[in-house]
């Protein structure tokens, strides 16, 4: 294993940390329903920009505080995030020479794969899941460039 | 990892073991909440201080207008309530004596948008426990969902998975109000085309279900359509509470106590609701 860069961390971290606060951030009237899983999409940024970084674990790790700080069954958005960052840093290399129209397709299907294991959690529970609980997926799909240029342009380590 | 997830998810579901863990991470996120909550907090800071003498003064004179009318009624309340337990000693049954409450400041934060749950500030830490009802100043908010060292998240009547036991204060007729989804209604789905319930109808909690203590007000009916091919009626409420401006909740601990009674088991009624 590589040996992980303390600034690439710190920067990893405070990111996700902006992004969990995005996350629960009451916004107003069609905002509320179109926010964008902003933690997942920072989580996929890492994963695509540093796969040695940003390891399945911690992925893992974000999900499950996610999970307490949102109130849901624990290990759902854990199990979420995990598996959806297996596949990017798996597929890291092929997705990074994408044009970024194309990674934002890929990131809406990463998107719609995390979305739909959160839908089935949820389902165990039998709670109803009205429609624009997947409108986050087609948001999260298109401010992804805007995400993704973003930060590589602010990163400086 | 997988494994760890659904072991989690199993063990959550069907087991509060993992209780520990959730609040140990609790403590840690909720710096996030606190600060995703700050803008708000100062904005009302702000507010409080460019608040102008005169407006002061004046809010002040409403204020104690008000306190004197409630302290009177409070006087004639005290009367009532003591009337009240003779009247139901007579008929053999039990009364619950008052409440205490706690003042908890909501945290603006958003959990998920197709959820109607909320945080506020205290928590198991000031004696918070699952199911505690929560009200405002105008009637029933909701009730407590999860006790976190630090905070607690709180179901507001509204959400789709909440129900809540109720009886029309005209003529006492029980019914169940169960969340809609939107802030500013609930749903009365089991009632029959020719029950006896009209808009402006107070709908104040039975006490029914043991969570939430009889008497308060939680909603006004604002329309009943009948059905004819079908055996219930569609009504609507809107609650009393101010589900989306108040800020300050009160958490209610309801005294379990019961007022000495000939039959121990005519108030026993324990339920899910």
């Amino acid at each position: 294993m590589a040996k992980i860069k303390l600034p690439l961390l710190i920067a990893y971290w405070l990111t996700v940390v902006v992004a969990m606060a995005l996350n629960i951030t009451p916004w107003k009237g069609a905002f509320l329903m179109a926010s964008p899983d902003w933690v997942l999409l920072i989580l996929i940024y890492w994963a695509l920009a540093a796969p040695e970084t940003a390891s399945v674990g911690k992925a893992w790790i974000v999900g499950l505080l996610v999970d307490v700080l949102t109130g849901q069954l624990l290990g759902q958005y854990a199990l979420a995030y995990a598996a959806s960052i297996f596949l990017s840093v798996k597929q890291h290399k092929r997705i990074r020479h994408y044009l970024i129209i194309q990674q934002s397709l890929v990131v809406f299907m990463l998107l719609l794969f995390a979305r739909v294991l959160i839908f089935w959690i949820e389902n165990i529970n039998h709670q109803p899941v009205p429609i624009n609980f997947w409108l986050p997926v087609l948001t999260g799909a298109v401010v992804w460039p805007v995400v993704s240029l973003l930060l590589r342009n602010i990163r400086i380590v | 990892m997988v494994l760890l997830s659904v072991f989690f998810l199993v063990t959550e579901q069907y087991s509060d073991k993992l209780k520990p863990l959730r609040h140990i991470l609790s403590v840690f996120v909720y710096p996030i909440q606190y600060i995703v909550d700050a803008p708000t907090r100062l904005f009302n800071n702000v507010i409080n201080s460019v608040e102008g003498y005169e407006q002061l003064l004046s809010e002040n004179k409403v204020l104690k207008q008000q306190q004197l009318i409630n302290s009177a009624r409070l006087l004639k309340f005290s009367a009532l309530e003591k009337e009240n337990i003779r009247l139901r000693s007579l008929l053999d049954s039990s009364f619950k004596l008052g409440e205490q409450v706690l003042i908890a400041e909501l945290l603006s934060v958003n959990l998920a948008p197709y959820e109607h749950v909320v945080v506020v500030n205290k928590g198991s830490r000031f004696g918070v426990h699952v199911g505690q009802p929560v009200l405002d100043a105008n009637g029933i908010v909701g009730q407590v969902l999860k006790a976190l060292p630090l905070s607690s998240e709180i179901i507001l009547i509204t959400d789709p998975n909440h129900a809540i036991p109720v009886q029309v204060n005209r003529n006492g007729l029980h019914t169940i109000a169960i969340g809609s989804g939107q802030l500013n209604k609930l749903n009365l789905p089991f009632l029959p085309n020719n029950a006896d319930i009209v808009p402006g109808d107070l709908l104040i909690t039975s006490g029914l279900g043991g969570i939430f203590p009889q008497g308060y007000p939680v909603a006004v009916v604002e329309s009943f359509v009948e059905q004819p091919d079908k055996p219930f009626a569609v009504i609507q409420a809107r609650p009393t509470a101010a589900l989306n401006t108040s800020r300050e909740l009160l958490i209610v601990w309801s005294n379990s106590q019961v007022i000495p009674l000939n039959n121990p088991l005519s108030e026993q009624v324990h339920g899910q609701d």
